[in-house]
C-alpha cells in the first residue's frame, strides 16, 4: 500500500490539481453574484467524488479491463442502442431538457473511457510496426459504431471526441502514409458531404454551422455567443481586468460563464497571463501524460494513456479554439476547468486508468 | 495472461515524441489566437465591451412653449409615459403577448405587424407600442415588471395645443423626424426625436427644441440596469418664443370663421405685427403630437379641402375689386391719366369686340365713386389706358405677387402677370384684352390673403410696407418704402372710407363702427385660382374678400379676410369688422366703440372670453 501511494505520479495530480483550483475559483467568479451561487462547492464535491474514482481505478490492473473488452464495448454499445430507443419513445429529442437526457450524457461520457480500453486492446495486439490496411479498417469500423450512435442522440461533440483515439492509435501503431493520406482526403469529401446533407441536421446544429460562418448576423443567437465570448477574451487585454471584474463575465454577457465558457470568463478577468497559465498547465499535463506513456511497461499501456491524451488534448484545443471564435459552438467542455458532474468524473477515471498503467510499470 | 499482454514491443518513441511537439505546436497556436484578441485587438474589444454594459438612455428635453404677445400659453411641453416593447428576446416576447394584449389594450395582430416593420432595426432599438400611456397603463407595466420584463416605461415630453384647431395652420405641428432629416442633421437626430414640421413649429424648430440629456447607466446581458446611474447630463429645455398673436383678436376671429372656408390675417401695419391669422377648413395639431394613424395622415394629405394648407399665406387666389386699389394708386401716381377722369357707366363696355359687365349702371363715375361703389367699368378704362406692363410695375410696387416675407416656412407667391410672364410662359405676345380682366382683379391675377393685407396697409400708411412676422421683437423686421404722394393716399383711403360709411359704397354701411374711421375694400372673385379649382373639380361660388382698416390714414389695424364660396365680399365686411372692433375695445376701453347702426350684435364682452376648450 505504502508503495502504491508512493508511486502515484504526484506530479500530474499537482497540475490536475492547480487546473481544478483555478476552474473552481472562476466557477466562484462566474456565478457568486447570480442565482446559481455556490456551483462551486458542488464542482469541490464532483471532484471529491472524481478523486475517489480515480484511486479505485487505479487500483483495478489495467490488464484485467482489457481482457474484458469485447464485452465492455458490446455492452456501451447495447446501452446506447437502448437509450436512443427510450430516449426516443419516451424523452423527445431535446436531451439537455429531459432527465433522460443526463443518463444519455453519462452513458456517452462512459462511451468514452470504452473506446479508450477497447482501441488500446485493439492496436496492443497489431504485432508488426505497420499497421494494415485490414486493421485500420477493423479499428475504424469499431470506432465508427459508437460514433454513429452518439450522433443519432444527437451530441456532435461527444461522437466528435471518440474519433481522435483512433486516430492517436493509428498514427502511433504505424498507419501508412498513403492511408493516411486517403483517411485526410475521405474526411476532406466528408465536408462537403456533411454541407449537403445539413438539411438532415436538427435545427440548432444547422444555425450553429451557420453563425459559425457568419457570425455576425445573428446579434442573439450562437453567434451571439462567440462575439460575446471573443469580447469578454479580447477585453481582458494582457493583464485582466482582475477577480470578478469582468464586466462580460459579471453582467452575463459571457454565455454559460461557468461551464463551456469559462476560460473567456477567466481571459477576461486574468488576461492574457491567465490564458498562459492555464493552457501551459494544460500543456504540462499532455506532457507528463506522455511521459507517462513513454515510460509505459507495455504497448497496451501506452496506448490506453496515450488514448487518454487524445481525448484530453483534443478537449482543451476544440474548447480553446471556440472560445476565440476559431471553432463553431460544439458544447465541448474544457476538461476539469468546467462545471459539470459527468465530465469531471470522466476525467478523473481516465487518470486512473493512467495512474494504473504507471503503477503497473513496477508490477512484474 | 492473454497473448497480447506480451510487451515484446513497445511503440517507437519517436511516435510518441512527435505527439509532444505536436501538443507544443498547438498550445502556441492558441497561444497566438488569444494573444490577437488580447494583446493586437484588446482596445477593439473594450470598446465592444464598454458599448455592451453601457446603455445611453435619452433624457428628453421640452419643446420651448409658443406665447401670445400678453405672455398667454398658446402651445406648450408635458411629460409623460410612453411604453416600450424590448425586442432583445423574440421567444419571451411570443410568450408575453397574450399578456400585454389584455393589460394595455393593444390588439396582437397590431404587435405583430408593428414587431415585423421593426424587424431590420438593430434589436436594442426597442418599439413603442403605446405612445400615450395612460395612469394605469403605468401601474400595468410597473406591477409586472417580474413576469413582463419585455416592457419599459421611457419619459417623453409631448406637445400640446391647448385651443386645438385654433392658429394650427399657422402654429403647425410636429411629428418623427423624417429619414432625410435625419441624413441632413448629421448626426443630430437620432430616429423617433420629434421635430416641428410645419409652421412656427418648424420655421423657429432651432430655438424651440433644446437640447436632450444623457443617462448613463450598467446593464446586463438582459438590459436591465444594474446600480445607480453613472452620469446624468441634464436635459436643456427650447427656449419659449413670444409671438406677435393677441389671442383675444385670434379668438374673435376664429369664432367667426366657424363654418367656414377662407382665411383671415389681421396685422398692424406700423410693425408688420400679425395680430390674427385664420385658415379654415384645419386640423388639429394635437392629433399630431401622438402618432397619427397612417390612414388618417392620408386622408389630411388627399382631402380636396386641404386642410394642411395655411389658406392666410398659400391661397393664391384672384383679389377681384380689391385690386382697384392698386390701379387707383397707379393711376394717381403714375400720372398717365388726369386725377379728375371721369367715366359714364351704363352697366356695361365693350373693349377689343367683347362686352365686360358691370354689378350697376353707375353712370357718371369719377374715382371716389368708382372706388366706393366699386365700378367695373371705370377701372376697365383705366386698366386700359395705363396698360399690363404699368399696372404689373405697381402691383409688383405694392407687394403683390411675391413672397412678403412673413416668418413661415411655404409661403407662396401669387402672380401678377406681365407681358414678359406671359411671353415666358405662355410663348405668346400679351392680348389687350387680358388687360381688361387684370384691372378688376381677375385674370391671371393671383395674391394671398397676407399679401393683400399688408398692401392695404401700405397704401394707406404712405407706401411704408413692413414685412409681416410672427415672432414678437424681432429685430431682422424689413421695410420697404414706395413713396406714395400724400393726394394720391388721400384720394385712396377717401374711397375707401366711402366704401364702409357712405351710403353707396359696396358694404351698404352694414359694418360702419361709431367713434373709428373704419375703412375698407370688397372684393368679389369670380373664380378660384385655377389649379385649386381643377383640384376640386366643381364649381364653386363666387369668393368675397373684405380688407379693413383703421383708421383711415396711418392705420393701426389692418385685417384681410377671404371666404371661399361667400358669395359677395360684402358678407365677408362683418367678420373684419368684428376683429377691428375687438383691437379698438381692447386698446380703449373708453372708446365707444359700437355698431353705428344695430345691425348684428356683438357684445365685446364675450369676445375675450370666447370660448376655449381644453383637451
Amino acid at each position: 500500500m505504502k508503495e502504491h501511494v508512493h508511486d502515484f505520479d504526484w506530479v500530474l495530480l499537482a497540475i490536475v490539481g492547480a487546473i481544478c483550483a483555478l476552474g473552481v475559483a472562476e466557477i466562484y467568479s462566474s456565478t457568486h453574484a447570480s442565482a446559481m451561487a455556490g456551483m462551486q462547492y458542488r464542482q469541490l464535491i464532483w471532484i471529491g467524488v472524481g478523486l475517489v474514482g480515480m484511486f479505485l481505478i487505479s487500483r483495478i490492473d489495467y490488464h484485467t479491463l482489457l481482457d474484458q473488452a469485447l464485452p465492455v464495448y458490446i455492452f456501451g454499445i447495447v446501452t446506447l442502442v437502448v437509450v436512443l430507443l427510450v430516449g426516443h419513445s419516451r424523452f423527445g429529442a431535446k436531451r439537455w431538457v429531459s432527465l433522460g437526457g443526463g443518463f444519455n450524457l453519462q452513458v456517452s461520457e462512459l462511451m468514452k473511457l470504452i473506446i479508450i480500453i477497447v482501441l488500446a486492446r485493439y492496436f496492443s495486439e497489431v504485432r508488426t510496426d505497420r499497421l494494415t490496411l485490414a486493421d485500420l479498417a477493423k479499428a475504424t469500423l469499431l470506432t465508427l459504431v459508437p460514433v454513429g450512435l452518439i450522433l443519432k442522440q444527437p451530441d456532435l461533440g461527444t461522437a466528435m471526441v471518440l474519433v481522435p483515439v483512433l486516430v492517436m492509435g493509428a498514427v502511433l501503431a504505424g498507419i501508412e502514409w498513403k492511408h493516411a493520406a486517403v483517411g485526410i482526403i475521405l474526411l476532406g469529401l466528408l465536408i462537403p458531404v456533411a454541407w449537403h446533407m445539413r438539411t438532415h441536421l436538427k435545427p440548432y446544429q444547422q444555425q450553429r454551422i451557420e453563425t459559425f460562418l457568419h457570425p455576425e448576423e445573428d446579434q442573439r443567437g450562437a453567434g451571439y455567443q462567440i462575439l460575446q465570448s471573443q469580447i469578454a477574451v479580447g477585453s481582458g487585454g494582457f493583464w485582466g481586468k482582475g477577480f470578478g471584474k469582468g464586466s462580460q463575465n459579471q453582467l452575463g454577457f459571457v454565455p454559460v460563464r461557468y461551464s463551456d465558457f469559462i476560460l473567456a470568463a477567466l481571459a477576461e478577468e486574468q488576461g492574457f497571463i491567465g490564458v498562459c497559465i492555464v493552457l501551459l498547465l494544460y500543456l504540462g499535463l499532455i506532457l507528463r501524460l506522455v511521459d507517462n506513456a513513454q515510460k509505459a511497461k507495455d504497448k497496451a499501456g501506452m496506448y490506453v494513456v496515450m488514448g487518454v491524451t487524445a481525448i484530453l488534448g483534443f478537449h482543451v484545443l476544440v474548447n480553446a479554439s471556440m472560445v476565440i471564435g476559431y471553432m463553431p459552438v460544439t458544447g465541448i467542455p474544457l476538461p476539469l476547468m468546467s462545471y459539470g458532474g459527468s465530465s469531471t468524473a470522466f476525467v478523473f477515471l481516465a487518470l486512473g486508468l493512467v495512474m494504473n498503467v504507471r503503477m503497473g510499470r513496477f508490477v512484474n | 495472461m492473454a497473448s497480447w499482454t506480451v510487451s515484446d514491443t513497445k511503440i517507437p518513441q519517436g511516435r510518441l515524441a512527435l505527439v509532444s511537439y505536436l501538443s507544443v505546436g498547438v498550445v502556441i497556436l492558441l497561444l497566438v489566437g488569444f494573444w490577437k484578441l488580447q494583446v493586437v485587438q484588446s482596445s477593439h474589444y473594450s470598446d465592444l465591451a464598454e458599448r455592451n454594459q453601457i446603455r445611453y438612455i435619452p433624457i428628453i428635453a421640452p419643446r420651448g412653449a409658443m406665447l401670445d404677445r400678453y405672455g398667454r400659453v398658446l402651445v406648450d411641453s408635458y411629460p409623460s409615459f410612453s411604453i416600450l416593447l424590448l425586442r432583445d428576446h423574440p421567444k419571451q416576447i411570443a410568450k408575453c403577448l397574450p399578456q400585454i394584449e389584455e393589460g394595455l389594450g393593444v390588439s396582437k395582430d397590431d404587435l405583430l405587424q408593428q414587431i415585423e416593420e421593426a424587424k431590420n432595426e438593430p434589436k436594442f432599438q426597442p418599439i413603442v407600442i403605446k405612445p400615450v400611456a395612460s395612469d394605469a397603463d403605468i401601474a400595468f407595466v410597473e406591477s409586472h415588471r417580474e413576469d413582463l420584463p419585455v416592457l419599459e416605461l421611457m419619459m417623453v415630453q409631448r406637445r400640446r395645443y391647448p385651443y386645438g384647431e385654433m392658429l394650427a395652420n399657422t402654429v403647425g405641428y410636429v411629428g418623427e423626424v423624417s429619414e432625410k432629416e435625419l441624413e441632413r442633421s448629421d448626426g443630430k437626430y437620432r430616429p423617433g426625436d420629434i421635430v416641428g414640421k410645419a409652421g412656427l413649429e418648424r420655421e423657429y424648430n432651432d430655438v424651440l427644441e433644446g437640447t436632450d440629456g444623457m443617462r448613463r447607466m450598467v446593464v446586463n446581458s438582459m438590459g436591465q440596469p444594474t446600480g445607480k446611474p453613472l452620469e446624468d447630463i441634464p436635459a436643456i429645455p427650447g427656449k419659449p418664443i413670444q409671438l406677435t398673436i393677441d389671442y383675444d383678436l385670434q379668438a374673435v376671429a376664429d369664432r367667426d370663421f366657424e363654418g367656414k372656408e377662407g382665411a383671415l390675417v389681421a396685422m398692424d401695419p406700423h410693425t408688420g405685427e400679425i395680430l390674427a391669422m385664420v385658415s379654415r377648413p384645419t386640423f388639429n395639431p394635437n392629433d399630431f403630437a401622438v402618432r397619427i394613424p397612417a390612414k388618417e395622415w392620408q386622408q389630411l394629405n388627399t382631402d380636396p379641402e386641404t386642410p394642411l394648407l395655411n389658406r392666410a399665406i398659400q391661397a393664391q387666389l384672384a383679389p377681384g375689386s380689391v385690386f382697384k386699389i392698386v390701379m387707383a394708386t397707379a393711376m394717381l401716381e403714375s400720372k398717365a391719366i388726369p386725377a379728375n377722369y371721369t367715366v359714364y357707366c351704363p352697366g356695361s363696355a365693350e373693349f377689343y369686340g367683347r362686352v365686360f359687365h358691370c354689378d350697376h349702371a353707375h353712370g357718371e363715375v369719377d374715382i371716389h365713386k368708382a372706388i366706393v361703389a366699386s365700378c367695373d367699368v371705370y377701372f376697365y378704362n383705366v386698366g386700359k389706358q395705363l396698360g399690363i406692363d404699368r399696372i404689373s410695375f405697381y402691383a409688383n410696387a405694392l407687394g403683390l405677387g411675391h413672397l412678403t416675407g412673413i416668418d413661415l416656412p411655404s409661403e407662396e407667391p401669387g402672380l401678377i402677370p406681365s407681358e414678359a410672364w406671359v411671353e415666358r410662359v405662355y410663348h405668346h405676345k400679351w392680348y389687350p384684352g387680358s388687360t381688361i380682366s387684370v384691372s378688376i382683379g381677375q385674370g391671371a391675377v393671383m395674391v394671398t390673403p397676407i399679401q393683400l393685407a399688408r398692401m392695404i396697409g401700405g397704401v394707406a400708411s404712405g407706401g411704408r410696407f413692413v414685412e409681416p412676422h410672427l415672432m414678437k421683437d424681432d429685430p431682422n423686421v424689413k421695410t420697404t418704402m414706395f413713396p406714395i404722394s400724400e393726394n394720391t393716399e388721400n384720394v385712396v383711403t377717401q374711397g375707401m372710407w366711402g366704401v364702409v360709411n357712405e351710403p353707396d359704397g359696396t358694404t351698404s354701411e352694414l359694418v360702419k363702427l361709431k367713434n373709428i374711421d373704419f375703412c375698407g375694400k370688397t372684393g368679389t372673385a369670380q373664380t378660384m385660382g385655377f389649379d385649386l379649382q381643377h383640384r376640386l373639380g366643381k364649381h364653386v361660388k363666387e369668393n368675397g374678400w373684405f380688407v379693413g382698416y383703421a383708421p383711415r390714414e396711418n392705420p393701426e389695424i389692418v385685417v384681410a379676410a377671404l371666404v371661399q364660396g361667400a358669395g359677395w365680399g360684402s358678407f365677408v365686411a362683418p367678420i373684419v369688422r368684428d376683429v377691428v372692433k375687438a383691437y379698438y375695445y381692447k386698446k380703449y376701453p373708453n372708446l365707444q366703440v359700437t355698431e353705428a347702426e344695430n345691425t348684428k350684435p356683438a357684445q365685446p364682452g364675450h369676445l375675450v372670453a370666447a370660448k376655449v376648450t381644453h383637451p
